[in-house]
């Protein structure tokens, strides 16, 4: 499904990507950890599309498109989704408007009709129930003085809205207490199945009990370092990345 | 007479003013039309060197087109009227055309205590007699003892003491001229004590191929603990010029909402608004939003005068500047010495989207009293380039992701709007805007 090859990019003339190589493939799901600063949220902002970053080197193939030729927008209607580390507050724009924007400039990129008012209240419903989203905050302004939790929560909230094939989360479960964690990984259990893929950026390896992953990376100073199994994050959570870094630079050495 | 008025406009007035003013000066107003011709001769047609016209270049204008100065009373048929109805919008209506009143097209408010007519049938009329060219600012501008000199008619509206409007009153302005004509409406509305009303005002601008200049003035009295909700939504037209002055005037614990939306269309617009605070414990909000495009001018020029003690007003203008679109925001505060206790705040927030858009802003606070509380702010920007990220990030397309950033940054305004249809269209209208 999504396939990166030695992807360089860099912010403000610094280099933060230093030759990206993964393999996504349909159904799986693969964690990315590594220490702050590593480049993680870059690696997302990049898919995502985020203009303050160049891209200059690499490629990346999404369902056999040039992703990197695509605008944001085309991206998302595509099958992209990035669950924000930092949601934006947006004030003035309703959240329900906003979605319903969403899926209906979707709906028409895929040649689609635009959703009838019912069948949309319909499935806001439903996916509210999934993450247990409070539905007094629809009619609010866009994450507009949402609590951390919220913010995260209504991340997954659109993404089940939306309904992509490839979903990169981002931290999604820094601020969420124990219980929201519980539920909105469960959330995204349920949206799991054989035709989506899931990206997870989490430092945590709690995270992962939950939403066990295929597999998992640790990137370092913009590169993949190494690539494991779920076991590697439990082998993290005990020992750290020093001994990761120590490896790297006995090989590089 | 019209043989010098086919001359350029600034040459009929500074060469043969009062030869212009005996067309009509043959009413009961004699008086106060030579008054106000006096007092027009000494301010002169605003220069740029006029302080209060600095940033708009009206003789530029003005010197366009020949305009006729006194152009004929028209009519217009239904079908023009048809199309301007605001959706869902239940209330009365009244047609002006270029500042005459239509009546078999419009459908006015009837009952006790309601007047409403042509200003020239009810110039006996004890508001009339009691307030007619009374708002003391008026004098000050030009354009304004100009229209007092040489207005034709205009829309008066008093309600007695006690009377409340149970719909809005819709007026509908049709502005249309087979020359081109610079044409001064004139309207008096005076709200009695206790009485309460909402105007709406839209206005229409049927090409009859000629381009019309507008010069009218609206003087809008809010008697003791009486309330005016006022809309005045300008949606122009190329061949359409248009500078307004409204003079309003409270008197104690009355309470006045002014909005003014001016959508995109009309290459230049000036509004004057003015509101004289003559009583205590008194509520004005003045809202304003402008969106502009192409290389429109829109110059809002504002003045809160705080004469009495204990009075609150709050004024919030937002400006959307597209394409090389220029706008202006004057906001004068004057809280005289007796004006103690007063709370005067005053906004202008602007979006400069258009690479030449332009906006000269600028506060103008005068306090002399000491026990007040007053406070002004500016900001112009650009959309926040994480908020256009986090929408198209969603699917959403940067000209949607656009609209809904203006609707967002305009909802304040919006949401302050009473009347549900009229909010309605008017975020219909801003979005349609966004989205062409
Ligand atoms: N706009 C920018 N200008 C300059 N440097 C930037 C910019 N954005 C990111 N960086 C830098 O890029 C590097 C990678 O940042 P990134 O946010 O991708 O790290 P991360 O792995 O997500 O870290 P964390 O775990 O703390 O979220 C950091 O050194 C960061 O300071
Ligand atoms: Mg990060």
């Amino acid at each position: 499904m999504l396939t990166i090859k030695n992807l360089h990019a860099e912010v403000e003339g610094k280099q933060i990507l230093k030759g990206i190589n993964l393999e996504i493939g349909k159904g799986e799901t693969h964690a990315i950890m590594g220490p702050n600063g590593s480049g993680k949220s870059s690696l997302a902002s990049v898919l995502a599309g985020r203009d303050n970053y160049t891209v200059t080197e690499g490629e990346v193939w999404f369902n056999g498109k040039n992703l990197l030729d695509l605008s944001p927008e085309d991206r998302a209607r595509e099958g992209v989704f990035l669950a924000f580390q930092y949601p934006v507050e947006i004030p003035g724009v309703s959240n329900l408007n906003f979605l319903k924007t969403a899926l209906n400039e979707i709906r028409t990129y895929k040649g689609l009709p635009a959703i009838e008012g019912r069948d949309f209240l319909k499935l806001t419903k439903e996916k509210q129930q999934l993450v247990d989203f409070n539905a007094n905050l629809m009619n609010r302004s866009l994450n507009e003085g949402f609590s951390g939790g919220e913010k995260k929560r209504n991340e997954i909230f659109q993404l089940a809205m939306l309904d992509p094939q490839l979903a990169i989360l981002d931290e999604t479960d820094s601020g969420l207490d124990i219980d929201a964690l519980r539920i909105v990984s469960n959330g995204v259990n349920k949206l799991r199945d054989a035709e989506k893929s899931f990206v997870v950026i989490t430092h945590y390896q709690r995270l992962l009990e939950y939403i066990v992953p295929d597999f998992v990376h640790v990137l370092y100073n913009g590169r993949i370092i190494k690539t494991g199994t779920k076991e590697l994050a439990l082998e993290l959570e005990e020992r750290g990345y020093d001994w990761l870094k120590e490896e790297l630079h006995l090989k590089e050495a | 007479m019209t043989s010098d008025i086919t001359l350029p406009f600034y040459q009929a007035l500074t060469t043969d003013v009062n030869a212009l003013s005996a067309c009509q000066a043959q009413d009961e107003l004699q008086g106060i039309r030579r008054e106000a011709l006096e007092r027009f001769a000494v301010l002169g047609l605003p220069t740029l060197k006029t302080e209060a016209w600095r940033y708009s270049n009206i003789q530029r204008y003005l010197k366009e087109f020949p305009y006729e100065l006194l152009y004929a009373t028209t009519t217009v048929p239904a079908a023009t009227i048809a199309q301007t109805a605001i959706p869902e919008l239940d209330s009365y209506r009244i047609v002006l055309v270029n500042g005459h009143l239509q009546a078999d097209l419009s459908e006015l408010p009837a009952g006790k205590g309601i007047t409403i007519g042509a200003l020239s049938a009810h110039t006996q009329a004890p508001g009339f007699t009691t307030w007619f060219n009374k708002q003391h600012h008026l004098a000050q501008e030009s354009l304004a003892t100009l229209n007092t000199a040489l207005f034709a008619d205009g829309l008066y509206i008093e309600l007695a003491a006690n009377t409340v409007i149970d719909k809005p009153v819709h007026i509908v302005h049709v502005y249309t001229t087979t020359q081109h004509a610079f044409i001064q409406p004139r309207h008096l509305w005076v709200l009695n004590r206790n009485a309460a009303a909402t105007i709406i005002e839209t206005s229409v601008h049927p090409d009859a191929g000629a381009v019309t200049f507008t010069n009218s003035v609206l003087e809008t009295v809010v008697e003791e603990n009486a309330e005016l909700w006022h809309y005045n939504i300008q949606q122009g037209d190329q061949h359409f010029r248009e500078v307004h002055t409204t003079a309003a005037q409270q008197q104690a614990n009355s309470r006045y909402h002014h909005f003014n939306f001016t959508l995109p269309g009309t290459p230049f617009t000036r509004n004057n608004l003015s509101v004289a605070l003559n009583g205590s414990n008194t509520e004005t909000n003045l809202n304003g939003l402008y969106i502009a495009n192409e290389s429109q001018h829109v110059d809002n020029h504002t003045f809160m005068d705080h004469i009495m003690p204990n009075c609150n007003s709050n004024e919030l203008y937002k400006g959307v500047l597209l394409d090389n679109a220029n706008g202006v925001f004057t906001g004068r505060i004057l809280v005289h010495r007796e004006a103690q206790k007063t709370n005067a705040f005053q906004q202008n927030n602007n979006l400069l989207l258009g690479t030449k858009a332009d906006i000269n802003s600028q506060p103008q606070l005068e306090i002399y009293a000491d026990d007040v509380k007053c406070s002004h702010g500016f900001t112009a920007g650009q959309f926040s380039e994480e908020s256009m990220f986090y929408l198209r990030s969603r699917g959403i397309g940067e000209d949607a992701a656009k609209a809904l950033m203006v609707n967002a940054f305009s909802h304040d305004i919006t949401d302050a709007v009473k009347v549900p249809a009229l909010q309605h269209y008017l975020q219909e209208q801003i979005a349609a805007i966004m989205n062409n």
